[in-house]
């Protein structure tokens, strides 16, 4: 803001909140042959509507002066006079960051004691895993639910099943930098029907329903347009973040139906990253508990 | 010289449509509030969804329940206290049509999911557009009346719907100020934060000069007539009057503390939130003090019953609005439902009460009844109504607080104790005392729409004459 603007604001503020405390002065003066105190003004409306001339309540003058007294005061020690800082020089910034740094002098000791655990060791830790477990509700059940068990969209992380890799590194990996998963749409590029030979070729490896001759001519158009990621047997690739096809986790839904969509019009998973949110010594903590809803 | 008879057919249409758009608005707010307890009930239907039903529920209470009630009772009381038939008979109509195709409008674009977003701006553009031409000839049937009044001095009472009107024409102009892209879709003109501190100077002022000076303007006219009783004191009117206005344009960035919003913005917020305090409680104050030597009326008197209650959730909820804009409080309560508990004990406690007093008042005298057809009715839905807000809000504070706690507890290690599901789930017990609360305040409405019909059934609307001699 402008100093000219900063000093017009300003001045706006205070003319209004002091402007209370003239108009109070303004309208207890007496007016020439007013009537006495107590009695009717004499204005009538409507018949019998009509004012006395009560002064105003002393008590509530007092709440009144005493509000205004509070609010430049106020104004005084905290900035909200425009561009004026306020007499403490208190930013809502600076009290953030003191706070973090307070909250990271206390509770930081508690994270970074297990650091130095590998993590396949910490897992088995009972006082890190309840940590841990604190941890994941806090920051990751309102995707993948309190009991780590998913939803559609949001892999269940206790089985053992992992679309970017189970190794304590790669969950780390994961956790720390997050990870983007994106499944192409094929709907400009392959015909409905190949799609339903497709899905055909898809529901019969986990041995389910399915046109054995549509799924043959469904394994053709995998090899050729699929294969590439979920690589040649559809087992997947924790590479590249393409699942298995072959067992019975289906992220976005195993129905035929969901099949089709998800090939029709594609999927985009996305993973947050918590390095700079929650720090590397909580995420080993997460890691380590993550890591021991699969392995026990 | 042939006498000139009131327009009292415009406050007749406002009268009757304030109680069916209360029960509808009600109504919504209760079916939201049994979602809250049984989520299946929006049963997977879009329009029923919470999020389309909720912006449905507020603007039906606030500007079909409230806009009808403050437009039947200024239009009535502007007229009286000026000594003058209405200005523009004709602008009147349309007025009401107006309004009321406004409310028609609201109550099908809101469930089809058409919304700008913001709160209690949400209708598109159009419908803006509308609202502002309507709004604008409100003002001037208002305004034009006042201007061939036959009394030397302006009510009160007059000063409070002027203000109304006037500040609520801005805001809404200003507020809705959008780049249209389609017929149902448009742009605000404003970015990011300062989109949002336009949004609560709006949303803020839509309390302080639609629910606030609007019905201190009901206040000023039914209370003394009810009661009786000449106003406790001109001297007070005057400076609360001023005050209460002038303080209020400044305090929406209350509703913003902890945000993106500038911090000294957000002071001036708090330093003005505190100041309106003893603004506020002048009107109520005023109020109450008119009844002193009238106190042994409200033994017997239903109508005065729903008047004084009102004004004391009106004192109550002006003293909490305050606490809760001190940033430290604000921490706690923001967010959480202690901020529903506040509101609906004004706009329940404050704002239906007197506007259901108000109605009782004046319903009969635009039929030429003396009374409402049963009085003993009246005194059954006082009583079911206060027993509602009672359970509404004290069970949303204990809610509210309860949140605020569990939000902000930690374990030893700087975890939070509690994920928020948990918080939710505490919510259930209160969710239903609020719902069986709310539930009460609709049975209330429904009594007097059955009263209503008692009273006006075999009834005439009645031509009153408009007096030549002060």
């Amino acid at each position: 803001m402008s100093i000219f603007w900063s000093i017009v604001v300003a001045l706006v503020i205070l003319a209004n909140i002091i402007g209370c405390y003239y108009l109070i002065k303004w309208v207890s003066k007496p007016n020439k042959g007013e009537v006495k105190q107590g009695e009717e003004t004499g204005h009538v409306w409507d018949g019998d509507l009509t004012e006395l001339n009560n002064p105003m309540p002393m008590w509530w003058l007092y709440m009144f002066y005493i509000s205004i007294v509070w609010a430049l005061l106020y104004l005084l020690l905290y900035p909200g006079l425009a561009n004026y800082s306020g007499l403490l020089g208190w930013t809502s910034d600076k009290e953030y960051t003191e706070e973090v740094a307070d909250a990271d002098a206390i509770y930081g000791p508690i994270f970074s004691q297990y650091a130095e655990t590998p993590i396949i060791k910490l897992s088995k830790n009972e006082e890190a895993n309840l940590v841990g477990q604190r941890l994941f509700v806090n920051y990751c059940s309102q995707c993948h639910g309190s009991d780590a068990g998913g939803s559609r969209g949001f892999p269940n992380l206790t089985d053992n099943d992992w679309i970017w890799g189970g190794k304590p590194s790669d969950i780390r990996h994961t956790i720390l930098n997050g990870r983007t998963a994106s499944m192409p749409a094929w709907e400009s590029v392959l015909k409905p029907l190949q799609i339903d030979y497709l899905a055909d070729y898809l529901v019969s490896l986990t041995g389910r329903e399915h046109k054995a001759t549509d799924a043959v001519r469904g394994k053709r158009i995998f090899a050729s347009y699929c294969a590439a990621c979920h690589k040649a047997d559809a087992t997947g690739n924790s590479l590249l973040g393409a699942p298995n096809l072959a067992d019975k986790v289906w992220l976005y839904g195993a129905s035929r139906k969901k099949i089709i969509e998800s090939i029709t019009k594609g999927r985009t998973g996305h993973m947050p990253a918590n390095k700079d949110f929650l720090g590397e010594d909580k995420v080993h903590i997460l890691a380590a508990y993550v890591y021991s809803l699969s392995n026990e | 010289m042939s006498s000139i008879i009131y327009n009292d057919t415009v406050v007749r249409q406002f009268s009757i449509m304030t109680v069916v758009w209360g029960i509808v608005g009600m109504l919504v707010g209760v079916i939201i509030a049994a979602q809250l307890v049984w989520p299946a009930l929006n049963f997977d239907v879009s329009w029923l969804t919470y999020s389309r039903l909720r912006p449905l529920h507020t603007n039906a209470v606030i500007f079909a329940f409230g806009g009808s009630g403050l437009m039947a009772t200024s239009l009535y009381v502007v007229q009286r206290t000026c000594q003058a038939r209405l200005f523009g008979t004709k602008l009147a109509s349309f007025v009401f049509w107006g309004w009321t195709l406004v409310i028609v409008l609201a109550a099908i674009t809101l469930p089809a999911g058409l919304s700008q977003g913001g709160e209690y701006a949400e209708l598109i553009w159009p419908i803006d557009l509308l609202i502002a031409v309507v709004w604008i000839s409100y003002a001037i049937i208002f305004f034009g009346t006042i201007m061939k009044r036959k009394t030397p001095h302006i009510y009160v009472a007059n000063w409070f719907f002027g203000a109304f009107i006037i500040a609520v024409a801005v805001l809404h102009i200003v507020r809705s100020l959008a780049i249209p892209v389609s017929l149902t879709e448009s742009y605000p003109i404003y970015a990011g934060a300062t989109d949002a501190m336009v949004q609560w100077w709006y949303g803020h002022n839509a309390v302080g000069f639609f629910l606030t000076a609007g019905f201190l303007g009901m206040m000023y006219y039914f209370v003394p007539k009810q009661a009786e009783r000449p106003i406790y004191s001109y001297r007070l009117s005057i400076v609360h009057f001023w005050s209460l206005i002038s303080i209020y344009m400044w305090a929406g960035p209350h509703h913003l503390h902890y945000t993106a919003l500038p911090d000294w913005i957000q002071s001036v917020g708090v330093a003005f939130s505190i100041v309106l305090l003893a603004p506020s409680w002048g009107g109520m104050i005023n109020g109450i003090m008119t009844l002193s030597g009238a106190w042994q009326k409200l033994r017997h008197d239903p109508i005065l019953k729903f008047l004084i209650v009102s004004l004391s959730f009106y004192g109550m909820s002006t003293f909490e609005g305050p606490m809760m804009a001190i940033k430290s409080v604000n921490a706690l309560s923001h967010y959480t439902e202690w901020t529903i508990a506040h509101v609906h004990s004004g706009a329940l406690g404050w704002v239906a009460m007197i506007t259901i007093g108000s109605l009782y008042y004046l319903i009969p005298k635009l039929f030429g009844q003396k009374d409402m057809y049963s009085m003993k009715l009246v005194e059954t839905h006082f009583w079911v109504a206060t027993i509602g807000i009672v359970l509404y809000v004290t069970s949303m504070w204990i809610a509210g607080v309860m949140q605020g706690l569990m939000w902000g507890a930690i374990n030893d290690d700087g975890t939070l104790t509690y994920s928020f599901v948990e918080s939710l789930l505490r919510m259930n017990p209160f969710y239903f005392i609020r719902f069986l609360g709310g539930a009460m305040f609709l049975g209330g409405m429904f009594i007097m729409a059955y009263n209503l019909y008692k009273t006006t059934e075999n009834a005439k609307p009645s031509d009153v004459v408009v007096p030549q001699s002060a």
